[in-house]
């Protein structure tokens, strides 16, 4: 397919929806093609390698009072007559659906980034050589991981008369080096595979992993701790999904409260979806773009689609996601400001003995420099929500934990389960220090991307190690 | 050209192209879902795919291509592209490949269904929705949701071995849940689970849960457990309702025997096992209580198939006998480098995905008490049920678990409600402190359950009853 091929089956599939449905009939599709490809590697060998050239068709129409939705992967004549009727005839079938809010009216589209064709038509040998550079770095210590490219060719139209077209390709790696059961991990997200370094990477995960040997158990409790930017996005997600959630707020689900400082001074949080390769309308074709959802400590905004946003009084911020219905409106490409200056620089060495290579930059080896007791934390995992309004959490650590005393890294510590509230623990007074380069995290999905420096907060609640 | 055909021609091209075994699946899904709020339907959604994927072996390494297309051009071209992509693999190669033996059949399946569900009126389906949440808006719940969801699936198998396999498998399940929201924090009950109970059954299920006639009392529940006393921070004894326990042997027994992980393939992203094949046999993972079998063939439980999609047969096995550990969950290629000999429980989330190692129905077999039984021998304990919240490590070792509802046990009895109960523990020292199990076994369904880079979901079955375990940490909080 190509933009005009896509724009003309969104277009067909409104007409059919008005030749079917009737002139009053609201409709707005989006087709979207797609080749998405991960090669896999565990035990330092490729073992999954796959790739799919797909094609969807979403259409959401609003009939005499009733809403109902629909997807399709043919593409043929028959595929799109057969979903219309289908759609069609869910919806009048259906109760009324009175929070109806319209469609989105002609808007002009902003222009996406500039898509990498390289990145877009990547081959199999280009990611299996990321993978083979990776664990060569690794010094002959076992490997895990992928490198992913995904390519999305979309187009929305309305019967309102609103279309766009857009493009996005992006690349991400993702990998651990393992020493006798202790893991190192290095991650990354680009707009263009040719920015992903396996070697780079595969020797970050090895060092890690080498500071993470013979890790030691220390007991539960409140400790300050240095987050990496992996474990920072895990905060970033849980915060956009359960805070800045248009819909959870509009339940009295969400912590958030609009010109209330809830966080430290220290805390920009802003979506930014066309900051990288994006595609540039969200599922209801309203335009993306930049969001602030917290600046300096106050939060601005909520996440909206047409739905909630109807329902605040608001203007939808082009945060609708397909099923958003149900789920809310999602913030998926979220930065966490890093300081302008940057903490200050290290003074002394902040790792030494055996935890050296615990420590991957200069930002977050200045944040370790300032901490007398704390913990240094690679990555999250298994994050729970116990209670979405305080938005308590429950996870463990995860590829590499480490004990900092007198702002040195001095040894390896075995993973620890928390509960912790996450608007709690970013509070006023609980940030004590930013790094100032943001990293790209890669999501488990494409087109969803957290970006955050190191991070250096007061308190975190560990409440178990690993073995209890 | 039959789905059979585009298959074929798959398989026929990928081994033309140089790959010395190959399959493919075509599959053709049609889901529905709806979903209501406050007595308003909220969304419906009904989608349908239909695409091929086959994938390739080529020496020791594997490719895999999936298409939205069954024209026989597509299909040999997406068996020569799996055939390429497993070329690449080759350049940072494991060890020797081997599959375990499956005999080549031909073969149909169907799983029972005696009310088609995608055939039940949209109406009369909004309508149980729709009473529902009104129902629990009435009695005090501020979010009464409610949900079901369909899929119906038909595939057809092809392999280079000579498999020919077609199956149509119908899947339903419905449930629906009260959020009572206070100042600082909220509440939830569930009927008779978060998002709902299925089953590989036709609309039969969701009729038998009768969601209007618990809708009025989750919802209060969820009202009084905004003021009902925190679950108290302790080690006490603990019983676990079968929709827990169900979760609690999907997270710590049904990850942990996943041979996949098990061989560290799943290393960086799913995790490994605390579980090491040399114990295999041998190994005490729980009290002599603790019999857990893999078993798909199950009428009606959500994990249950014919065959599953690499061809093999559904069969039942062992995976803990009296406490310890004797199987687990395998595909041919995982067990022959396991120098075990059988797969069986493979299988891929649609057409684009590559088929992986996956819970079956891994369930507890029922014990010899009966929950008010186990009260009534409990002197001084919790009893938690419907899970709220779930956290595990990446070896299935130390997990977190969150209930919406607790209950104080006293002398025997069942006393006041507790809000916000959870329990954490280590899992083979939580399964060996199990002293009590119910008979009242209900063949529970997870269709939620995330694995695999790209992410596939899957639909798994989890037999279980109440069951007391001693000992237990409970009251965790921030």
């Amino acid at each position: 397919m190509s933009a005009r091929s896509e724009l003309e089956l969104a277009g067909q599939v409104v007409e059919l929806v008005r030749r079917l449905g009737g002139p009053a009939a609201q409709a707005e599709a989006v087709v979207t093609r797609a080749d998405l490809a991960l090669t896999r590697f565990a035990n330092s060998a490729i073992h999954q390698n796959v790739s799919e050239s797909t094609a969807e068709v979403r259409l959401r129409l609003h009939i005499d009072g009733r809403t109902a939705a629909g997807s399709g992967s043919v593409v043929t004549a028959e595929g799109l007559t057969s979903l219309v009727e289908r759609t069609v005839a869910a919806a009048r079938l259906c109760p009324p659906d009175p929070g109806w809010p319209g469609l989105t009216p002609p808007t002009p589209t902003p222009d996406a980034p500039p898509v990498d064709e390289a990145t877009a038509h990547a081959e199999p040998d280009q990611r299996a050589d990321r993978v083979r550079t990776f664990v060569a770095a690794a010094g002959g210590l076992s490997t895990a991981g992928y490198c992913r490219t995904a390519h999305r060719s979309s187009a929305f139209a309305n019967s309102a008369g609103h279309t766009g077209y857009g493009r996005s390709a992006e690349a991400a790696m993702d990998g651990i080096a393992r020493r006798d059961g202790a893991d190192g991990v290095a991650r990354r997200y680009a707009a263009r595979l040719s920015d992903l370094d396996g070697a780079e990477l595969g020797a970050q995960a090895a060092a890690k992993a080498q500071a993470a040997a013979d890790p030691v158990e220390l007991p539960p409790g409140h400790y300050e701790v240095v987050f990496e930017p992996a474990a920072v996005a895990d905060l970033l997600q849980n915060l956009s999904w359960y805070g800045f959630n248009g819909k959870r707020y509009a339940e009295r689900q969400s912590f958030a409260e609009p010109g209330a400082a809830q966080f430290d001074r220290a805390v920009t949080l802003v979506d930014d979806p066309l900051g990288t390769s994006g595609l540039p309308f969200d599922a209801e074709g309203t335009a993306r773009g930049a969001l602030t959802l917290v600046e300096a400590g106050t939060t601005r905004a909520v996440a909206h689609d047409r739905r909630t946003a109807a329902e605040a009084g608001a203007e939808s911020t082009g945060h609708a996601v397909a099923g958003g219905t149900t789920w809310g409106p999602m913030a998926r490409n979220l930065r966490l400001s890093g300081a302008p200056a940057g903490p200050p620089s290290a003074t002394g060495r902040s790792t030494t003995g055996t935890a050296a290579g615990a420590v991957v930059d200069t930002d977050t080896a200045a944040l370790v420099a300032g901490v007398r007791r704390g913990l240094l934390v690679t990555d999250l995992w298994y994050t729970r929500v116990l209670d979405p309004k305080s938005l308590v959490v429950t996870g463990l650590t995860r590829n590499g934990v480490w004990l900092i005393e007198d702002g040195t890294v001095v040894r390896a510590v075995r993973d620890l389960r928390f509960t912790e509230s996450y608007p709690r623990a970013l509070g006023p007074g609980a940030v004590l220090g930013l790094g100032a380069r943001t990293v790209r995290q890669p999501d488990r999905v494409d087109g969803t991307w957290w970006a955050a420096p190191s991070l250096r907060l007061a308190s975190w609640h560990f409440t178990g190690g690993a073995s209890g | 050209m039959t789905e059979f055909d585009a298959a074929t021609a798959a398989v026929q091209a990928a081994l033309d192209a140089g790959a010395r075994y190959a399959d493919a699946r075509v599959m053709h899904r049609r889901y529905e879902s709806m979903t209501a709020r406050n007595g308003d339907v909220e969304e419906l959604t009904q989608d349908e795919s239909i695409g091929l994927g086959v994938r390739a072996l080529v020496g020791a390494s594997w490719g895999f291509h999936a298409v939205p297309d069954l024209s026989d051009a597509a299909a040999r071209e997406a068996g020569r592209r799996a055939t390429r992509t497993a070329m690449a693999s080759a350049r940072v190669p494991g060890p020797p490949v081997d599959l375990v033996a499956t005999e080549p059949v031909t073969a149909s399946w169907a799983s029972g269904c005696q009310l088609d569900p995608l055939g039940v009126p949209l109406s009369d389906k909004g309508d149980l929705l729709v009473a529902a949440t009104r129902t629990m808006a009435e009695h005090g719940a501020d979010l009464a949701e409610g949900l079901y969801q369909i899929w119906d699936t038909a595939k057809w198998f092809v392999s280079s071995e000579g498999h020919r396999i077609d199956q149509r498998i119908r899947e339903c399940g419905a449930g629906i849940s009260a959020t009572s929201i206070g100042d600082g924090e909220t509440q939830r009950r569930s009927w008779p689970s978060y998002r709902g109970q299925y089953g590989t059954t036709g609309w039969e299920l969701v009729e038998s849960l009768d969601l209007t006639a618990h809708a009025a009392q989750i919802a209060e529940e969820s009202r009084a457990l905004l003021t009902a006393p925190l679950c108290p921070a302790g080690e006490t004894d603990l019983i676990l309702g079968g929709e827990q326990l169900a979760l609690q042997i999907h997270e710590s027994v049904g990850h942990a025997i996943e041979l996949d992980r098990i061989l560290g393939w799943e290393a960086a992203f799913a995790g490994t096992s605390w579980l090491d094949l040399a114990q295999l046999g041998a190994l005490r993972y729980g009290s002599e209580l603790m019999n857990i079998t893999i078993d798909p063939t199950i009428p009606g439980a959500l994990g249950s198939f014919g065959f599953d999609d690499e061809g093999s047969p559904a069969v039942k096995r062992d995976a803990v006998r009296d406490g310890r550990w004797v199987g687990v969950l395998a595909g041919r290629d995982s067990a022959a480098m396991a120098n075990l000999d059988y797969g069986g429980s493979v299988r891929a989330d649609g057409w684009a995905r590559l088929p992986m190692v996956r819970m079956t129905n891994v369930g507890l077999e029922p014990g010899p008490h009966t929950l008010d039984e186990i009260i009534a021998a409990t002197d001084d304990g919790v009893l938690m049920d419907i899970n709220r919240s779930w956290s595990i490590d990446d070896k299935r070792l130390n997990f977190q678990f969150g209930c919406e509802i607790g209950w104080e046990i006293k002398k025997g009895r069942r006393g006041r409600m507790l809000r916000n109960p959870t329990y954490t523990g280590i899992g083979p020292l939580f399964w060996r402190s199990m002293d009590m199990l119910s008979s009242e076994t209900v063949p529970w369904g997870t269709p939620n359950c995330g694995k695999g880079q790209p992410g596939q979901i899957g639909h798994t079955g989890h037999p279980a009853a109440p069951a007391r375990f001693r000992n237990v940490r409970v009251g965790v909080s921030a």
